[in-house]
């Protein structure tokens, strides 16, 4: 699983990456997740629906993050503008 | 006897340049090349291509998430669509959707009636980096539409909750939007067509 983070000027930067399945590298993941949702980032988890259509879920916790999946994008938190 | 002073006071100018310009002409050098070396330091922080990049890259990691048509679209007309709660549109095969949202980089959300092209309201919201770590908070601007669909795609109450709601016709020119709108229709057509022909020649 990769952690990644849209970033102004860059694209997004890998925040972390690991295998959920190992206990070490889950712990750091975890800890790399919690770091960013401190930070006021918002998490989505790309997801391929069951019709085959892609689609995303947003993830608050840990627990919510799909143990299968390949990613998870972190982006600023949304702010009313305009 | 004036025009014996002024000479003499243009004089004693001409005069006193000549003591002081010696001593000011190294000073000027200096300002001159201090001047030089922050524009020089200034350039060497400027990375022209760097905005282009990070384009590149989001638009990459756009394409990696949302659906190939959604791509397609964004690629072929600038924008997004998404169904609002009423399904996913009848190409589908579900029921037909009461709304959409129009999603554009760095502008608001249009939400209007797909049936009737009628513009709903305008949906502010930004997603500002307060690290700035290249001196702008903006995202680039296929991250932009990405953090946009992902939100409205898996949570649209929260997204719209945090948006600034404002008429149609605000901040986006509502005759550009409604020509999008027949663009896109445009675009939908062309590419049932084409299913449709890719279909005929497969069976």
């Amino acid at each position: 699983m990769r952690l990644l983070r849209m970033r102004p000027g860059h694209g997004e930067v890998l925040v972390a990456e690991g295998d959920v399945g190992v206990a070490e590298e889950e712990r750091e993941l975890i800890e790399a997740f919690r770091a960013q949702l401190d930070q006021g980032m918002w998490a989505a988890v790309p997801l391929l629906a069951p019709d085959g259509r892609r689609q995303a879920t947003m993830v608050r916790d840990w627990v919510d993050v799909p143990r299968d999946a390949e990613r998870v994008i972190f982006f600023p938190r949304a702010a009313g503008g305009c | 006897m004036l025009a014996a002073l002024g000479v003499c006071g243009l004089v004693g100018v001409v005069l006193g340049l000549d003591v002081v310009a010696p001593r000011v002409r190294p000073a000027l050098a200096r300002l001159r090349a201090q001047m030089a070396a922050g524009a020089a330091e200034d350039i060497a922080g400027y990375d022209p291509g760097r905005e282009r990049r990070a384009e590149q890259r989001a638009r990459e990691l756009l394409r990696s998430c949302v659906n190939e048509d959604d791509w397609e679209m964004y690629r072929d007309l600038g924008f997004l669509r998404v169904w609002g709660k009423g399904g996913r549109g009848s190409s589908a095969g579900h029921a037909a959707p009461s709304y959409a949202y129009l999603i554009y980089p760095h502008k608001p959300i249009v939400a209007y009636v797909p049936q009737s092209s009628r513009l709903l309201s305008e949906y502010c919201v930004e997603f500002p980096d307060s690290e700035r770590p290249y001196g702008s908070s903006r995202l680039p601007a296929s991250d932009d539409v990405l953090a946009k669909w992902m939100a409205l795609s898996a949570d649209e109450r929260r997204l719209i909750e945090n948006a600034n709601l404002h008429l149609a016709g605000r901040q986006v020119d509502p005759d550009a939007v409604r020509a999008d709108i027949a663009r896109l229709a445009r675009w939908d057509r062309e590419r049932e067509r084409d299913h449709a022909v890719s279909s005929v020649a497969a069976s």
